[in-house]
């Protein structure tokens, strides 16, 4: 579904991503972890074009989305997004941050959307929010919002930027049991995350970065029972 | 008023034989014949009205191109790189020289070019003039929306790209609504700034409230009373708009409230 062909990605002289070559099939749940500072945001970032890769390919449903002339609008669409820092709209209530984008973009009517993001809402719990603003919400109900309003979209991979890492402890909680969901329902995942129990309890297969480059990668049981790279082995130590 | 006529008929005429009234007499004809003689206020109202014109044409015509001016300075500086695009290089060099000549020439100097030199042939100084306001207010403007776009968290555009909206949609419904709530209070300083500079317009022969006071007391060789009349309704004009200003900031900051 996605292949990532030499990847990399330079920020000024800082070349971040060095070399990544990947293959993710549809219904994989990937869990990416590492030190900080290790790329793996950024490579996320690229997936859907949020960064530029410096040079590299990246191939989604055969479609070359590194090529100039494909229309990144288009792909982003079947590319869901959460970010660590919830990025709701705030100038919008939580029922029109919904719907904007299918809206907008002349996916539905604005009936249709509506009735598509309340039922959503209901989903995680939070239709009686609808009409509130996302300054009124926790950051758990914020980032709870965020993940249905891209599967608003009806995106075919979702990607998630450290969904957990901005909230407080007890409300990662709430947050993971939707993205388990989700995981449940077949929808394939790129996560990001420090969150070693999700990974080891929902991921397909975890890779571990390191330097700009993917150090190692196992399915979870293996990965976290033996890891093999001496890196690892030692961020394994230190965050388990 | 019958009486007031009269007693002005007497005391002006005693003014001009030489006779020194009473302080209180003195002060009765100046008010009697700044405002009342000859219904000499309606041209005080009818200036204020050639203001309050002038201002909005300049304002329209300041935040239009203000507007563009940032929306397209903006879009330059936020290009993905090694996507750089020839022809808004050239509009932003354009956007940068406008800018810079503005705001680096004084407003009465604009003025006099304007008027004296490049629409030398035209009449209509009130209208040379809002459109001088309206040129030089541009430039302002577009530096206060500038800044308000950028305040804007970039997380917000990128939350919208990453929906599949593009550059355009994401800046019409949720970056340049949330940077106008922040701009707000720079861009009620502007307007006032702006209303005051239509004074200046006098200096091209621009009619307007000052010009109404200055043919006033060039007739009557008075000028405390039209100068403090004017300077009065340039600051309740002023005060009323602060408060309405401050009323619509209220408004959109409901939405900040927890």
């Amino acid at each position: 579904m996605i292949d990532v062909k030499d990847l990399h990605k330079s920020f000024g002289s800082i070349e971040v991503l060095r070399g990544i070559t990947e293959h993710i099939d549809r219904g994989e749940k990937v869990v990416i972890i590492g030190p900080s500072g290790s790329g793996k945001s950024t490579l996320l970032r690229c997936l859907n074009l949020l960064e530029e890769p410096t040079s590299g390919q990246i191939v989604f449903n055969d479609v070359d989305i590194t090529d100039p002339k494909t229309d990144v609008n288009k792909v982003r669409q079947k590319m869901g997004m959460v970010f660590q820092h919830f990025n709701l709209f705030q100038n919008l209530n939580i029922l029109d941050n919904m719907t904007l984008a299918p809206v907008q973009l002349k996916l539905k009517s604005k009936a249709e959307a509506e009735e598509e993001a309340h039922a959503l809402l209901r989903r995680v719990g939070l239709d009686d929010k609808a009409a509130a603003y996302p300054s009124q919400l926790s950051g758990g109900q914020k980032q709870r919002i965020a993940i249905v309003r891209a599967l608003a979209m009806h995106p075919e991979v979702m990607l998630f930027d450290e969904p957990t890492s901005a909230l407080d402890p007890e409300m990662v909680g709430e947050v993971l049991e939707v993205m388990k969901e989700l995981a449940d329902e077949g929808m394939t995942m790129v996560v990001v995350t420090h969150e070693m129990g999700f990974a080891r309890e929902v991921a397909t297969r975890v890779l571990f970065m390191d330097g700009g480059v993917i150090a190692e990668q196992a399915p979870p049981e293996e990965f976290f029972t033996h890891p093999k790279h001496a890196r690892t082995q030692e961020f394994l130590s230190k965050v388990l | 008023m019958e009486q007031w006529a009269q007693l002005y008929e007497l005391w002006s005429g005693q003014i001009k034989a030489g006779t020194d009234l009473p302080f209180w007499q003195d002060l009765f004809v100046n008010f009697y014949q700044s405002f009342i003689h000859a219904d000499r206020w309606t041209q005080y109202l009818e200036g204020l009205g050639r203001t309050l014109q002038i201002t909005v044409m300049a304002l329209i015509l300041g935040v239009i191109l203000g507007v563009i001016v940032a929306v397209l300075r903006t879009a330059h500086d936020q290009q993905r790189f090694g996507h750089k695009n020839w022809l808004l290089g050239v509009i932003n060099t354009l956007c940068k020289l406008y800018t810079t000549i503005i705001r680096g020439t004084p407003m009465m100097v604009q003025l006099l070019i304007m008027g004296l030199v490049i629409f030398s042939q035209s009449r209509n100084f009130a209208l040379v003039g809002a459109l001088t306001l309206g040129i030089n207010s541009g430039a302002y403007v577009a530096e206060i929306v500038r800044s308000g776009l950028m305040s804007v968290d970039s997380g917000q555009m990128e939350a919208g790209r990453s929906l599949g909206l593009n550059y355009i949609t994401t800046m019409r419904f949720v970056v340049v609504p949330q940077a106008v709530k922040n701009i707000l209070p720079a861009l009620g300083n502007e307007f006032i700034t702006l209303l005051k500079d239509t004074s200046l317009i006098t200096v091209i022969g621009g009619k307007e409230m000052l010009y109404a006071a200055q043919a006033i007391y060039a007739k009557t060789y008075a000028p405390m009373m039209p100068l403090i009349a004017t300077a009065l309704m340039y600051l309740v004009v002023v005060i009323l708009f602060t408060w309405l200003l401050g009323k619509l900031e209220r408004r959109l900051r409901e939405s900040d409230r927890r």
